[in-house]
């Protein structure tokens, strides 16, 4: 029994459309936000995958994923930080509430 | 001759009114009224010079060979449309042009003197004088039109001031309401006016009147037998031109207007729609004779139109309380006795001679005369306003102790008017019976019936007004005579309604400029002159002292009376034929068209987008999940859609 | 062939992987939902081992289980109150989501098993075949401009993380 290329990315699809449905259907910033971790997640391990079955020789792969994971880290730190500053003035973090720019 | 005069003439009045009518509000009153009266006294002089000159100076352009010439003094290209249809303004000298200088510069200076007393009080007075400075220019430039054309400009401008004038007292419903009357009727009449210009011009290629009348058979032998419904295009033309004096010199059925027109300030009632304005549909017939004469069916038209309008506007004046609305109806009556003159002027070709001219002359005669006593009478009847209030002579009654100028100068006019000689009004109704018994002896004994009814009405309006009785309010306010400014114009007015008849007009003005010897047939002015004095007599049976014969009279036919009075319901007529059949049937089935199937496509078309757009608005609501729905769902089927084509 | 302890060792972290994501994004305690994250993670971490790349799963672990959920449990305490559960969610988002997840499931896993791209070798056969990747060659690759070299992206994130942080202080401070 081998452990194809395939093992890894059922898991990493799974991965990723439990973020999309975490994303469309979750009401709290915050849930979205690790909702949207999920799927960047999903994305890093299949660089990784990719880079490892189909290009042994070489590390491409892993160097996205660290730019990747350090992107990540900065958008989740402003992304709170927001978040943070839309309680501070509206008393929740409802995305559904956050309309008052609309009008 | 030189065109500085003629220029002046009617550079002045306008001058005025530029000067009146911007800086007025500026001036005080008494200098407004002095640069106003100043003004027009200015062009009176000058017309008289000019007139004079045209008549006596035997100038051959003039008068060449014992016959008077139309002259150009000037005429210039104003507007060329295209190579064919050119538009002149110019300056024509013709016997009937140097009258009617005359008689409107006369009568309005008179009227702009007479205002200075009359309307001292009113609000408005300086705008009142640049609008009857307006209303002179323009009469001025449609009197020496050179071109149909330019005619018809300055028509459309003498609407305009009558318009403004009768709504000079524009705070009152009732003056409002007839001026916006006054300016629809005659502009709806205008419109025919102006088609029958077009066609005229059409198939003649020329607007200008020397050209039209010099030799009218030849010109307009070119319309080639184009006939419309059973006439030929000319007859067409000619009575649709005849259709815009109709709506201007108020005929059956466009008369309606004028008696309404009485809103308006005395003097201006005077001026505009007793003298001037009101016979210029006289004039424009005048104007184009020779090419009526081409088709006689439309002098038929002209004396048929004439002589209905003449008996029914004397029939209503008989039963009219508001003297100025007496005097409105005796204007329509006299203005359709004109027409009917020069309707009949037109005779069966006789030993070559083709026209009769009788008709002709005496017609611009009547013009002349009745100017003078009807300015004179209306000028009267304002200072019987003045003086007790009213416009009903059931205000009025016993008056000549009191005011005896007017007395005097307001019975020279009804004897003038009812033509008694030696007044002038007798020469000319006396000419313009002749022609007619000439013509058809039908016309003759009808319009003599009409002249006794003149004389009837007039002498009724004046007999219960300066005679019946005494009105008891005279105890609290004694009426009395007008002003010097008042006066004066009266007194003025009625010297020349004496004397003008003895003027040998016939030397002056005649349809072909050769002179023709006016000599009184005497049938037809004794008749005449005992039918007026019947009538007379009549009035003077009833109204002469107070008693009851009128009243059992009146209670013996009140449909008569009340139909007299009611005008025979003509402007119920009217009523009926606008709101009820035009805007009631017509005009709101368009309204149902246009607001359920013009409207509401567009209204549809709307309602499709708007909804549309809200139905797409949402997509763009800024909620981050749907765009992610949307994204992903896209991303989704575009990668199905790339596997099932690479499979 | 793969070693038994490998493929044990898979399906654990596998089936983990799973079930870890599926409840971060249906809990309804947000905590909770963090800390399933922080497991997934941690899985992903695994696999990164397992897949020899040392360096990253070490990263990932430092870096996102390390610090990234520190700022989410962080801003979730300063945003709820405890125990404070999450309202249901709408029947119509959910079915909207569960749709999404579906069609996502199915074309993915359509396209995963048709891709005739992928070869079929085993990890250890990749393995086998790859040389390992020493902290001395991740220093070369960063700090170079060379092909397969990477200095101005590696600049470009320095940079990235410094506009980061003063964002970050300026969004979140109190004015």
């Amino acid at each position: 029994m081998d452990l194809s290329i395939l093992w890894y990315l059922v898991p990493s699809v799974i991965m990723f459309v439990c973020g999309v449905y975490g994303f469309v259907t979750r009401k709290n910033l915050i849930a979205i936000l690790i909702s949207l971790e999920l799927m960047l997640n999903s994305a890093d391990l299949n660089f990784v995958v990719f880079n490892r079955f189909l290009f042994p020789g070489s590390m491409e792969g892993m160097v996205f994923t660290l730019f990747s994971i350090a992107i990540a880290a900065a958008e989740t730190a402003i992304a709170i930080a927001i978040i943070i500053n839309i309680y501070r003035a509206i008393g929740n973090t409802d995305v559904r509430e956050i309309n008052k720019l609309k009008h | 001759m030189d065109i500085t005069l003629p220029i002046l003439i009617l550079a002045i009045p306008i001058t005025m009114f530029l000067v009146l009518g911007i800086g007025g509000v500026k001036m005080s009153r008494k200098l407004a009224g002095v640069l106003g009266i100043c003004g027009l006294g200015t062009t009176a002089v000058l017309a008289y010079i000019v007139a004079f000159t045209y008549y006596f100076s035997g100038d051959p352009l003039f008068i060449l060979d014992g016959v008077r010439q139309q002259y150009q003094v000037f005429d210039v290209t104003w507007l060329a449309f295209t190579q064919r249809l050119v538009v002149n303004i110019g300056f024509l000298l013709d016997p009937i042009s140097a009258m009617m200088l005359i008689v409107i510069t006369t009568i309005s200076f008179m009227v702009h003197l007479y205002s200075w007393g009359y309307m001292e009080h009113e609000p408005g007075f300086q705008r009142y004088y640049a609008f009857l400075s307006l209303f002179t220019f323009s009469m001025l430039g449609l009197v020496v039109a050179t071109n149909i054309f330019q005619m018809y400009i300055f028509w459309e401008l003498v609407g305009v001031s009558s318009y403004l004038l009768i709504g000079f007292f524009y705070k009152l419903p009732s003056a409002v309401s007839a001026s916006k009357k006054a300016f629809i009727v005659t502009r709806f009449a205008d419109l025919g006016f102006l088609i029958g210009i077009l066609v005229l011009s059409y198939f003649t290629d020329t607007f200008n009147f020397i050209t039209l009348t010099q030799n009218p058979e030849s010109v307009l032998g070119s319309t080639g037998g184009a006939t419309f419904m059973g006439a030929s295009a000319l007859t067409w033309a000619m009575v649709l031109i005849f259709t815009g004096g109709m709506g201007k010199s108020a005929m059956l059925p466009l008369h309606i207007w004028l008696p309404d027109a009485m809103e308006g300030p005395t003097p201006v009632s005077a001026l505009i729609h007793a003298a001037t304005m009101v016979v210029a549909g006289v004039y424009l017939v005048a104007r184009m004779f020779p090419v009526y004469c081409v088709v006689p069916s439309s002098l038929t038209f002209v004396t048929v139109v004439g002589a209905i309008t003449a008996f029914y506007a004397a029939a209503v004046a008989c039963a009219q309380i508001d003297i100025k609305r007496i005097l409105a109806f005796s204007t329509i009556s006299q203005i359709a006795f004109m027409m009917v003159s020069l309707g009949v002027a037109y005779d069966q070709p006789i030993e070559g001679v083709h026209y009769s001219g009788l008709g002709y002359m005496a017609s611009m005669f009547h013009l002349f005369t009745h100017a003078m006593f009807k300015a004179l009478l209306f000028l009267g009847a304002g200072a019987l306003i003045h003086a007790v209030h009213s416009n009903n002579y059931t205000a009025m009654g016993g008056l000549y102790k009191y005011m005896p100028i007017t007395h005097w100068t307001f019975l020279i006019g009804c004897l003038a008017i009812a033509g008694i000689p030696p007044f002038s009004g007798f020469f000319s109704k006396d000419e313009m019976l002749a022609a007619m018994y000439a013509n058809n002896w039908v016309w003759g004994a009808w319009m003599s019936m009409v002249a006794g009814l003149t004389a009837f009405y007039m002498f009724r309006m004046y007999f219960l007004v300066f005679w019946w009785k005494e009105n008891p309010h005279y105890k609290e306010h004694r009426p009395h005579d007008a002003p010097w400014q008042m006066s004066l114009p009266l007194i003025i007015l009625a010297a020349v309604s004496c004397v003008a008849g003895f003027i040998p007009f016939g030397e002056f003005i005649t349809w072909n400029g050769e002179p023709y010897h006016i000599h009184l047939e005497a049938p037809v002015a004794i008749t005449s002159v005992i039918i007026a004095l019947i009538g007379i007599f009549i009035a003077f049976k009833l109204y002469f002292k107070e008693n009851s014969v009128p009243t059992r009279l009146k209670n013996m036919m009140p449909a008569l009376w009340e139909a007299a009075h009611r005008r025979f319901y003509w402007d119920e007529i009217y009523q009926f034929i606008t709101h009820k059949i035009i805007f009631g049937i017509i005009c709101r089935s368009i309204a149902w068209f246009d607001r359920h199937v013009i409207d509401a496509t567009m209204d549809g078309m709307a309602w499709i987008a708007q909804r549309a757009s809200a139905s797409i608005k949402g997509m763009q609501n800024g909620a981050i999940q749907a765009y992610v729905i949307w994204y992903f769902m896209g991303a989704i089927v575009l990668a199905a859609i790339t596997w099932l084509c690479l499979i | 062939m793969d070693s038994v302890a490998n493929i044990i060792l898979y399906f654990v972290i596998a089936i983990a992987t799973v079930v870890f994501s599926f409840l971060a994004v249906t809990s309804r305690k947000l905590l909770r939902s963090a800390t399933y994250l922080l497991f997934v993670l941690i899985c992903t971490a695994i696999f990164y081992f397992q897949l020899g790349f040392q360096f990253l799963g070490a990263v990932q672990i430092a870096v996102y289980a390390g610090g990234i959920m520190v700022l989410f449990v962080f801003s979730i305490v300063l945003t709820h109150k405890p125990d404070q559960k999450n309202a249901p969610l709408e029947s119509h988002r959910r079915f909207l989501g569960t749709m999404c997840a579906v069609a996502g499931t199915v074309v993915l896993l359509f396209a995963l098993f048709k891709m005739p791209l992928l070869n079929g070798l085993s990890l250890t056969e990749c393995l086998n075949s790859a040389t390992p990747i020493t902290m001395h060659d991740i220093g070369t690759a960063f700090t170079g401009t060379n092909r397969f070299q990477y200095l101005l992206p590696f600049e470009a994130v320095s940079v990235l993380l410094l506009a980061c942080i003063i964002g970050g202080v300026v969004v979140a401070r109190k004015r």
